[in-house]
């Protein structure tokens, strides 16, 4: 085993992270004729948005022909609370459709309308239905057609290799990447003239998560400690339907596709409690009776949706609210009732991942049973603070896309409109960060005392042969954002969990490998990414705390309602002198053609 | 709740032996949680993979009691009391560490698999197809890479020296993915037959037993590709169609 580097790789474009923006910027920047590299931290198509289930939301209008970019657009900005980055949303509904046609071109096998073409559901926050899916695996079918593609492009792809820091030239712009290979514990070294960021969310730092181990926010970790911005931080999606039950799969996610197709949400009194929750801003639009709310389904130009499809956001607070009066399930959620409004063969068909998931983990068979649900840790629409056209980062040679992007998704992210980011910005990214390597004509340089510096600080936890168990610290991480950065926050638990994040990176240094070998080493894999995870925790509750208003996936119980003066910033966070800052900064304004869509809106 | 007794396997490329544990028993577990348990409390270096623990992405397989399965969709609750639950890695690949394997052999094989040409759009600029045609690829599409079906193939998992020329159940439904696709015009049935061991699959449907997925792995890929390749290679009109179209159809592409 050496502490030595004796390996480096010297490609135009590296991109961390191999989920669906990582591989869709790589197919675009070899497309361009850049040589690429995708590094990812586990096997080769096992990246989170395997996990994605309902679908990638594209005005295509294959069932609604009245559907178009400006509907989505809209749709997007409203369900973001009008915190989103206003071009990338413009972008991002303009070019969907087109990234969808591509993977329908390059393999996937979409679910089809009767005349033959991509059959589109209906799914909360879109007026019209509008999510190109493959039942309730859309994702699977996402990963696996880009993986496809890729491997048929001569890119190199270095699986189960973790990154741990980002070098920089004496320049300032982003050379190098330091890894190490989980499988063998030696160091690699990968030179590049971009990189790209596509390595996903920040979930793991909850203890009830969708989210799988990997989602430690390396990504936004890399970043702000290479001196890139952050934005949006305290924004934290809880996805209103993740399993409450068995304990062992709590937060384990259940598809909003089961109300996009019918299902609703009931109380213990069994009562469809979302038509006490319609907030001002949707009223105009969501039905006030069950039976309007039915009737929508059929037919959408006579009536307004039914509530349970109000942006998540919103449902996920009812929830919450419902729990807390004591209206809850008995495992303390509520009900997800698809059973009593379609029949077996269509839920079956139509959910197929969710039928299994519910028989084989909870002996619940969902064609005949409600489903008990809960909010659970989803997505972070906070991230690296990008260029709405390009991806790029606030420094040079560096570009993000996919959830490490901030700013798409405002304020709380409509289901669906995750797919389709990663495939629109995934590509932009691609296309920049290869014409800025091809258009480079010196070598880059690496500062081979930075590296000596990153490799000592990674081997840090082999020299703590008494160190505190990584997995321990981790658990009290998850413990603190959960109860004091969760999905309901006032100031005294805020200012309460900066005091314990204090405490915790202290721990975080303190977290020691277990045994010496490098080989497949758990423990110091997982001290390694407590670094990125109390780094975003700082992050989310520090920006939290600035935050004195409502607003989408950031809940204040002392300031309940949203405050206009905060709708016009957005919280960047970056790292000066080795401390965190939080500085509001003035959203962009949106042109006045684009205002036009907004003028009859309820603010 | 009883105590669990459970045996993991321990070790790396120079040998490794089973160790046992003992742990509190918990309601509602899959065996993966038991591991993880495991690991955060009395080995905290176990290797082992895992990514969604929802048997959506296929990274924790491993053999329990000696039955290829996912860790993450075994629950704990099928054991009978008392029973010693016993987790190996799988037999098939080398060994990395404890429960990790080297599965390079699947992307390996992955690679050579001759890419989707799509036919031209329709005049209107779509893709038309039809959901009774597409649905036997999204049966074999719904594959989340386990290897499980990898492992438990006889061809591979006694005979090391059959890897080199022989792809293995996963492959096959790839290439039957591919193969009855709508819009492909590739054609790969003389690489199947005579670089990929197509011939050398003797139907015993291991593969699909353990199918997590429960995918017709024998009956609804492995088989007609075989009648696909007779077809092929010994109807005379194939042949003859063959002989006189042969400029005019897409040309096989191998990448080895």
């Amino acid at each position: 085993m050496s502490d030595e580097l004796n390996e480096i790789h010297s490609h135009d474009v590296v991109i961390i992270g191999a989920g669906g923006a990582g591989l869709r910027a790589a197919i675009e920047a070899r497309s361009l004729g850049a040589s690429v590299a995708v590094v990812c931290k586990s096997l080769f198509g096992k990246a989170h948005t395997v996990m994605a289930e309902g679908g990638m939301a594209a005005a295509m209008g294959n069932v609604w022909k009245e559907d178009n970019w400006r509907v989505h657009f809209r749709d997007t900005m409203r369900g973001g609370k009008m915190l989103n980055n206003y071009r990338m949303a413009e972008l991002h509904a303009k070019e969907a459709p087109d990234r969808v046609y591509e993977l329908e071109e390059w393999g996937a096998l979409f679910d089809r309308t009767k005349d033959g073409l991509i059959l589109q559901r209906d799914f909360g926050g879109h007026k019209y239905a509008r999510l190109a899916h493959v039942g309730d695996r859309t994702g699977l079918e996402l990963i696996r057609t880009l993986q496809q593609k890729a491997t048929s492009m001569d890119i190199d792809v270095y699986m189960e290799c973790k990154i741990v820091k980002l070098l920089k030239d004496s320049s300032g712009a982003v050379t190098g990447a330091l890894g190490f290979w989980r499988n063998t514990g030696e160091f690699v070294l990968f030179k590049g003239k971009s990189f790209i960021l596509a390595s996903g969310g920040i979930g793991k730092s909850w203890k009830f998560t969708s989210n799988s181990w990997e989602s430690t926010g390396d990504g936004h970790a890399l970043a702000v400690r290479a001196g890139a911005d952050l934005i949006d931080m305290e924004f934290v999606q809880f996805h209103p339907t993740g399993m409450v039950w068995p304990l062992s799969v709590r937060g384990l996610l259940v598809t909003e596709g089961v109300r996009g197709d019918g299902g609703v949400l009931r109380n213990s009194e069994n009562k469809r409690f979302m038509f006490n929750y319609i907030p001002e801003m949707f009223a105009k639009e969501t039905a006030d009776t069950e039976e309007e709310g039915d009737r929508w389904y059929e037919d959408k130009s006579n009536n307004r949706r039914p509530p349970e499809l109000l942006p998540r956001d919103e449902v996920a607070r009812s929830i919450n609210s419902e729990v807390k009066a004591g209206r809850g399930s008995p495992h303390g959620g509520v009900f997800l009732d698809i059973a009593s409004r379609r029949s077996p063969e269509y839920i079956k068909r139509r959910l197929p991942s969710m039928y299994h998931q519910f028989k084989e983990l909870a002996d619940v068979d969902i064609t005949a049973t409600p489903m008990e649900v809960g909010p659970t840790c989803h997505y972070a629409m906070g991230g690296v603070r990008v260029d709405a056209d390009t991806a790029a980062s606030t420094i040079d040679g560096l570009f993000a896309a996919g959830e490490v992007a901030g700013g798409m998704h405002g304020s709380n992210r409509l289901g669906g409109n995750s797919l389709s980011d990663l495939v629109v910005f995934g590509k932009r990214a691609g296309e920049y960060a290869a014409k800025r390597a091809l258009g480079m004509t010196k070598d880059v340089e690496v500062d081979q005392a930075e590296v000596r510096d990153a490799i000592n600080e990674a081997l840090a936890p082999f020299n703590r042969s008494q160190g505190d168990n990584p997995y321990k610290i981790q658990q009290e991480i998850q413990d603190t954002m959960q109860s004091l950065v969760g999905i309901i926050r006032n100031q005294q638990e805020l200012e309460q969990a900066q005091v314990e994040i204090d405490k915790l990176k202290q721990r975080v240094n303190q977290a020691g490998a277990s045994v010496s070998t490098r080989r497949f080493n758990s423990a110091w894999h997982t001290a390694l990414d407590l670094i990125s995870m109390i780094t975003v925790s700082e992050s989310v509750a520090k920006a939290a705390l600035l935050r004195k208003e409502s607003r989408g996936g950031h809940t204040r119980e002392d300031f309940p309602k949203a405050d206009p003066e905060f709708g016009k910033i957005n919280h960047v966070v970056r790292i000066v002198n080795n401390e965190m800052t939080v500085t509001p900064e003035p959203l962009p304004q949106m042109t006045d053609e684009l205002a036009e869509i907004f003028k009859d809106d309820v603010k | 709740m009883a105590d669990l007794n459970v045996k993991l396997w321990r070790g790396d490329e120079n040998g490794g032996e089973l160790v046992d544990y003992n742990i509190e028993a918990q309601d509602g577990e899959v065996v993966l949680d038991v591991v993880h348990r495991i690991q955060a409390t009395q080995a905290p270096d176990l290797a082992v993979r895992w990514n969604c623990k929802a048997g959506k992405c296929g990274s924790c397989s491993a053999e329990i009691n000696g039955k290829p399965s996912l860790m993450c969709m075994t629950r704990t609750s099928v054991f009978e009391p008392g029973e010693t639950i016993t987790i190996t890695p799988m037999k098939t690949f080398p060994i990395i560490r404890d429960l990790v394997t080297d599965v390079s052999f699947n992307f390996k094989m992955l690679k050579r698999v001759p890419a989707l040409k799509p036919k031209p759009r329709e005049a209107d600029g779509t893709y038309r197809m039809y959901q009774e045609d597409i649905e036997r690829g999204q049966e074999f599409r719904k594959c989340i890479e386990c290897f499980l079906c990898q492992n438990v193939c006889h061809v591979i998992r006694d005979h090391e020296e059959n890897k080199t020329n022989y792809a293995g159940p996963r492959l096959f439904i790839r290439y039957a993915d591919l193969e009855m696709h709508p819009l492909d015009t590739n054609d790969r049935l003389s690489l199947l037959q005579d670089k990929m061991g197509l011939g050398m699959c003797n139907i015993t449907k291991c593969c699909t037993e353990v199918c997590p997925e429960h995918i017709h792995i024998t009956d609804n890929a492995i088989i007609p590709l075989k009648e696909r390749v007779v077809g092929d290679r010994y109807d005379p009109l194939v042949w003859l169609g063959k002989k006189i179209f042969r400029k005019s159809k897409a040309k096989t592409t191998v990448t080895e």
